[in-house]
């Protein structure tokens, strides 16, 4: 198949990018997106052109590395897929196919289709951990932990953090990212002990990256590769409501 | 400064409580519906008994407060959003969520522009201007309300604000239930539709009013 593509460009961080238009023919249906970009950039380099940048790394939808819009959707038009698991079948022949970093005020472009998402780093560092000691690893009966409510923390721990909710979301938000994190905490025995430091703390982080407002459209969900449930950010409201009056000082 | 989170709480309990409001003042315009004769003095009665009794003197007060923080607030939030989401070239974003919950901001404006309206026609005029007094001597608010509802673009402009307010609402609902923090499935979905429910009686009930009076009130 024959594809036209075009392709957000851009040298760095401070320059001004613009799209560019690439056509490629004899496409195998059954290609990948990225195998599709890779074919891209051979002939790029072939040609003595620089090569567009992306960010992949498992390519098969588990490490969250992998993000664009493609023709104005997240991973594009496949539901709960990320970008490297979605293939060129799901492309008619001779379709032009706008592709462009994930962006917000929090995730600027680094180059091309790269975006600096380090601001979700920071926001696991403030507070996405549970501080103890590591020894010998437990006895895995130690702690017992019902099946159904291992099942519902690893509901939310499914976020790989590619950040296709802040890039869905009108508002640039990273509720469902971080309320994430904080449910699968909140959940677990273990976590318990810190969660109202926790979730203090994640949100002001979340506040100093300038992402935006939750304002509860829920595209976050229908986008999110993992099908994260924004139940997790009413779930991050109630703990900070909680931490937040209880607070002693 | 208040965190993300601690905005939308303000915006949360400032509409929460404009909705409660909305249901009282409701309830009692539910009397121009009575047979004109009727309606005409016990309105108007009513309207008096509600301008002296000190209860609802507070809560005038704490509805005032409401309208000024939640627009406030409105207008901070919708500005901050603004900035932090991005543009695309190509946008097929709104697949994801309905065009209201979207809009709150303008949807909000309009039921702004809607309320100074509101309460030039009636608020100002009952409380500081010179109505005329009924039979009883209670100052004549149903005849002010009859006078105006004789427009037809007066009906047409209280129409459209209601389904502003209608959206306005089915979105806001369900959304201050998030803000607060309720997050078990059951009953989201229970307050879900109790949401829907509740802004559609409100805001077809209100739109009713005027229509009525323009068409059976002479
Ligand atoms: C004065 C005009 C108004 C303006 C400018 C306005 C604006 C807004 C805005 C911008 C939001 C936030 C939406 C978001 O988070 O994206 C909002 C939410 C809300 N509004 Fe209004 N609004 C107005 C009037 C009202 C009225 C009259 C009511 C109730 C009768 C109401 C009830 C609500 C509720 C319940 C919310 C949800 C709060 C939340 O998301 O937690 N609003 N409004
Ligand atoms: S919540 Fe979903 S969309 Fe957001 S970062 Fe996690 S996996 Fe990606
Ligand atoms: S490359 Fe790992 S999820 Fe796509």
């Amino acid at each position: 198949m024959d594809l036209h593509l075009k392709i957000w460009r851009q040298k760095d961080r401070n320059a001004a990018g613009k799209l560019e238009t690439y056509t490629l023919t004899d496409l195998n249906p059954h290609m990948s997106f990225l195998e599709m970009l890779d074919t891209l950039n051979e002939q790029l380099i072939t040609h003595g052109e620089e090569p567009v940048e992306f960010d992949h790394d498992c390519r098969e939808g588990i490490c969250g590395q992998c993000g664009m819009m493609i023709n104005g959707i997240a991973h594009g038009p496949l539901k709960h897929t990320t970008t490297c698991q979605l293939h060129l079948r799901s492309f008619k022949d001779k379709d032009t196919i706008t592709i462009e970093p994930f962006r917000s005020a929090a995730f600027l472009v680094k180059k091309d289709l790269k975006v600096d998402r380090s601001a979700f780093d920071r926001i696991i560092s403030s507070g996405g951990f549970i501080s103890i000691n590591t020894g010998q690893a437990p006895d895995a009966t130690v702690i017992p932990i019902s099946h159904e409510l291992a099942e519902s923390a690893f509901d939310s721990a499914a976020c790989i953090g590619c950040g296709a909710c802040v890039a869905t979301c009108k508002n640039g938000s990273a509720a469902l990212f971080t309320a994430a994190k904080i449910t699968h905490m909140a959940l677990l025995p273990q976590g318990k002990e810190e969660r109202s430091q926790r979730v203090l703390h994640m949100v002001k982080q979340m506040d100093k990256e300038s992402f935006g407002h939750c304002s509860n459209t829920e595209a976050c969900e229908v986008e999110c590769p993992q099908g994260i449930s924004v139940l997790n950010i009413a779930r991050m409201n109630f703990e900070y409501n909680k931490a937040l009056f209880f607070k002693k000082k | 400064m208040l965190s993300t989170l601690s905005k939308k709480m303000l915006m949360c309990l400032t509409g929460l409580f404009l909705a409660f409001f909305l249901l009282i003042h409701f309830l009692g315009n539910l009397q121009l519906f009575l047979p004109q004769e009727q309606a005409h003095l016990q309105f108007n009665a009513y309207s008096h008994f509600l301008a002296g009794n000190i209860l609802i003197k507070i809560i005038s007060y704490v509805l005032y407060a409401s309208i000024i923080l939640h627009a406030l607030d409105g207008l901070i939030i919708t500005l901050k959003n603004r900035k932090s989401g991005a543009v695309y070239e190509s946008d097929r974003r709104g697949r994801a969520s309905k065009w209201y919950s979207r809009n709150m901001g303008i949807l909000g404006t309009l039921i702004l522009i809607f309320l100074v309206i509101h309460f030039q026609n009636f608020w100002y005029v009952y409380k500081f201007g010179a109505p005329p007094l009924d039979e009883r001597g209670n100052k004549d608010l149903y005849i002010l309300v009859i006078a105006v509802f004789q427009q037809w673009w007066y009906v047409l402009i209280y129409v459209l604000s209601m389904a502003a307010l209608c959206y306005h609402l089915v979105h806001g609902i369900h959304s201050a239930i998030r803000t607060l923090g309720l997050y078990h499935p059951k009953f989201v979905k229970w307050f879900k539709i109790v949401g829907i429910a509740y802004s559609i009686v409100i805001s077809t009930g209100f739109a009713l009013m005027p229509i009525y009076i323009f068409f059976t009130v002479k």
